[in-house]
């Protein structure tokens, strides 16, 4: 309990402010993670090796989560533009050294792990694009608006070439939703999006067969319901079975029958859906929501402008994965490979993800210490 | 919410929160859709990829003799199964399959390649789990294992006539494996299973048809006696050098079959190398001519039509008999002889006189209620009824001949059963080979009581001295019998060299409790009289059958040094 004169506080209080975070933000994840471990021991057939490998995941997304929020935001700051182009040099690594891992070049070796410098970009990108807008002072220009789209387009089209179409987009993503939280003029996002609509006949020609072949899918999986459309058949089948309840833990029949596909990784939504109905459903978006909400209310509170648009970014990035995860899942977008934010059974993207959670946390510390 | 709006330029926050809300409530419906207005269409979308109707096996009865003892038993086995269209897709995993499966990679491609439009084709069936397992470690998409069952007869060739054999359906082709089919199938059940994407059964949903596994069919054969009758028959038939043999050995109070073998036989494990003329189960479906084992039924007819009395006398010299065209003999002169060295000795010639001297309609009554003409009614499948012409179609030369078991035919089976009469007081018993039968049929009297036991009286007298059958003596026991020698019937007559040698016998002789008749199929060693070839069969089975079931034994033997002092002063 925090005493009326403000200096003595009850001992967790003590705790989380001595090591900067924001308690709201870590209930919410720890719920969530907690969820995503149960849902993950359903879906991978009650397998202990599974979760004993998410278990590691998560205690490394945590400790880095723990070290990122004591940085400081100036440092924060200082290191953006270094960051993004040391993932720019790394990408460009990749495309001539890298290993190549179904079918797709994205992982640099470099020893000990392996490792995927899209992951960095996920954050590199916002970071810097809120660096270079927050350089610039009131509302800002065109040229700055060019810039930062050129300074987001570099990363999505080296990361579209490897080819890795869903992390291009979210970091593309990342980057715009710190364009558009800079205050960008309504005709240039009437413009862009015109720009885009032309654009997609171009995209279309540079995607491979394969995710044509998925977004082809997205109009008519029964067309193929034993190849392209499977995947997404099965899903739209385990979600329906699950009905209002759902079928219990554990109970599941579609996904522990492995009828349907990557039901540890990216469709693990199909798995909770089925056990968990549509009650659970509703609760899990609400999380979800709660997360995102927070998230956005400490970048409203940051102290200044980079904190701001980074927070927003992050919070809104958040959002993105998983309204793409489910929509997908759900058979309204395309299948892209984006997992279910802090729930899909995975590496990288779990340790990015609290990496980015850290910032926030961070980012929330900071602002109550100039409040004060 | 002043704050907000202060810290983040413009309207942006309400748009971003509009937007997402906006994302999530599509979300929202989204799931309503799926969870709530097509949940039933979806779940059964559900249900048609995973829940399966399996048949659920049902393994065959099993087969036991009188005490339990199995003599036919299904063990379950593996059977690979393909469809060939998804192999076809598969070529370079064939070479593998083929080693799972222990087959020549050439074979197995030519049997695909062969049936590559159909859907089911059978790889290899009857596998040991062992090798089962091989393939199914495959998981090879369009190769299944089904279950099946395998027929297996512990005691091989001893019991293979009478058990018959399954093919590898399942299905009884020989046998009482025929005979009892329908009681011993299993029935298979059906139920609905979860199965998932790899075709595994996971558990049971409900059962639509529970399965019926078949009954267990008691037979009436003793698995030691049968065994000892198998051996000893074998071991006749090998020493004379004969084209086969049968055996019956029946419970003379009961009419129960406690053994039954033939040679030559079979293995019923190796199905491949079943030769019908070996797997023919000689006993029952083949008949002969029975020759002198008929004398006893001659000699009962006579002195249940009155027509000689028990201590009457017969004049059979010069030893040979005209009856028309036809000259009976015996082997020598007997001279004046009464009923019992008739018996004893087999004199063709005395049991003409008797046949002609009773009249027809009761000799054919006598022989007609031994059983002969008429089926045992084992169920055996092929069983033969015989032949036994109607009394009022017989010329004097045929009825001539009946007298010495010439003229009608029977089978082994038939012959044994008719000698239960002289076991029970003159009551032919019926013949029974499986111990639950309920079909429970009536004695039927074939002669009076009291010529029963006289007929039986002058039986012993073919094991004593003077008899034809010394060779069936058995210590401690009284034995009494009647031995048979008849020639075969070949194209256009009876040929001369080539014998039926017979012998049916009781013991022991005070109180039957077993009836045995051993006929020997051609022996070609020189031998051939019924006495030599066929007793010392009975006699071996017998003596053991005799201890094995503890039989009080009825004729005390003599002491010794007495019996030398005797033999000493007969010499």
């Amino acid at each position: 309990m925090i005493s009326v004169t403000g200096r003595e506080m009850s001992l967790g209080q003590w705790v989380l402010r001595g090591l900067r975070l924001d308690s709201v933000l870590l209930v919410l994840l720890s719920i969530l993670l907690l969820l995503g471990l149960a849902v993950l021991f359903s879906a991978s057939g009650e397998s202990l090796v599974v979760i004993e490998r998410q278990l590691m995941r998560i205690g490394l997304g945590v400790a880095a989560m723990l070290l990122i929020a004591q940085v400081s935001l100036h440092t924060l700051r200082a290191v953006s533009p270094w960051l993004f182009v040391a993932g720019v040099i790394l990408l460009l690594l990749v495309m001539w050294i890298g290993d190549v891992g179904k079918g797709a070049q994205r992982w640099l070796d470099l020893g000990f792990m392996r490792f995927q410098p899209s992951e960095i970009m996920k954050l590199a990108v916002p970071m810097m694009v809120a660096w270079y807008l927050s350089q610039r002072h009131g509302r800002p220009r065109f040229r700055d608006l060019l810039v930062a789209a050129v300074l987001i387009m570099i990363p999505v089209y080296l990361i579209m070439q490897q080819p890795d179409l869903g992390t291009s987009m979210l970091v593309g993503a990342a980057g715009f939703l710190v364009i558009f939280l800079a205050g960008l003029g309504w005709r240039w996002f009437v413009g862009l999006g015109l720009a885009a609509a032309a654009a997609i006949p171009i995209l279309w020609s540079q995607m491979l067969d394969y995710q044509r072949q998925r977004v082809l899918t997205l109009f008519n999986p029964e067309s193929d319901p034993l190849g392209a459309g499977y995947h997404i058949i099965q899903s739209k089948i385990a979600i329906g079975s699950g009905g209002l309840y759902g079928k219990g833990w554990l109970n599941g029949t579609q996904s522990q029958l492995e009828f349907l596909p990557e039901r540890s990784t990216d469709f693990i939504f199909a798995v909770y859906a089925e056990e968990f109905g549509f009650i659970g459903v509703a609760l899990l978006l609400l999380l979800y929501f709660a997360i995102v909400a927070r998230g956005l209310w400490i970048a409203a509170l940051a102290q200044d402008r980079y904190a701001r648009l980074l927070g927003g970014s992050i919070s809104l990035t958040f959002a993105v994965y998983m309204v793409v995860n489910i929509g997908m899942v759900t058979g309204l977008l395309p299948v892209v490979g984006v997992p279910l934010p802090l729930v899909s059974y995975g590496g990288t993207s779990l340790v990015t993800l609290m990496v980015a959670f850290g910032i926030l946390m961070s980012i929330a510390s900071q602002k109550r210490l100039v409040n004060r | 919410m002043g704050a907000l709006k202060r810290q983040i330029s413009g309207g942006r926050l309400k748009v971003v929160i509009a937007v997402f809300a906006v994302a999530s409530a599509a979300l929202l419906l989204r799931a309503i859709d799926l969870q709530v207005l097509e949940r039933d269409f979806l779940t059964q979308q559900g249900e048609q990829r995973q829940v399966r109707t399996l048949t659920e096996f049902a393994h065959r009865g099993m087969i036991t003799d009188r005490h339990g003892e199995p003599l036919a038993i299904s063990a379950p086995v593996q059977t690979a199964w393909a469809n060939p269209q998804d192999l076809m897709g598969q070529r370079e995993r064939w070479d593998e399959l083929a080693a799972a499966l222990g087959v020549e990679p050439d074979w197995l491609a030519e049997r695909i390649e062969a049936r590559a439009g159909r859907e089911f084709i059978y790889l290899r069936r009857h596998m040991l789990p062992a090798q089962a397992e091989q393939v199914a470690a495959l998981r090879m998409q369009g190769v299944g294992l089904n279950r099946e069952f395998r027929r297996y007869y512990p005691h091989g060739e001893a019991t293979s006539h009478v058990l018959g054999y399954t093919n590898i359906d399942d299905q009884g082709q020989e046998g009482v494996e025929l005979a009892f089919d329908h009681w011993l199938s299993g029935h298979p059940g059906a139920k609905r299973v979860l199965r998932d994407r790899h075709g595994r059964t996971i558990r049971d949903v409900a059962s639509i048809r529970p399965a019926r596994d078949g009954n267990t069919l008691a037979l009436t054969l003793d698995q030691r006696l049968q065994y000892l009758a198998y051996r000893e028959l074998k071991t006749a038939v090998t020493e004379h050098n004969a084209r086969g043999g049968s055996a019956v050995l029946l419970d003379a109070r009961s009419g129960e079959v406690l053994a039954l073998v033939n040679q030559p036989g079979f293995n019923p494990n190796n199905r491949g190398a079943i030769r019908s003329d070996r797997a023919r189960n000689r006993a029952v479906t083949d008949t002969l001519e029975p020759g002198s084992v008929m004398k006893p039924f001659t000699v009962a007819a006579a002195l249940d039509a009155g027509v000689v009395d028990p201590n009457a006398t017969l004049e059979t010299g010069p030893g040979t008999m005209r009856v028309g065209r036809l000259t009976v003999r015996d082997l020598r002169d007997y001279g004046t002889i009464d009923l019992t060295t008739l018996i004893a000795r087999s004199s063709n010639v005395g049991a003409t006189q008797l046949a002609l001297d009773t009249p027809a309609d009761r000799f054919w009554q006598t022989l007609h209620q031994a059983g002969f003409g008429q089926a045992p009614g084992t169920h055996f499948p092929g069983e033969a009824t015989g032949r036994l012409r109607d009394f009022t179609t017989w010329r004097e030369v045929e009825q001539a001949t009946l007298g010495y078991g010439y003229g009608l035919s029977m089978s082994v089976l038939q012959m044994a059963a008719a000698y239960t009469a002289f076991a029970n007081a003159g009551e032919r018993i019926p013949v029974r080979l499986v111990r639950t039968a309920d079909d429970l049929r009536e004695p039927a009297r074939v002669m009076a009581p009291q010529t029963a036991r006289q007929v039986l009286a002058m039986m012993e007298h073919v094991i004593g001295t003077e008899g034809t059958a010394r060779q069936a003596a058995i210590d401690g026991y009284r034995v009494a019998g009647k031995t048979g020698t008849s020639r075969k019937s070949g194209a256009g007559g009876y040929t001369e060299d080539r014998y039926f040698s017979s012998f049916v016998g009781l013991a022991p002789a005070s109180d039957p409790r077993f009836v045995m008749a051993v006929v020997i199929d051609e022996p070609g060693a020189g031998v051939y009289y019924g006495g030599a070839v066929a007793a010392p069969v009975f006699q071996r089975v017998i003596s053991s059958a005799l201890r094995m079931f503890n039989v009080r034994p009825d004729a005390m033997p003599e002491i010794p040094v007495r019996l030398a002092a005797e033999r000493e002063g007969a010499t």
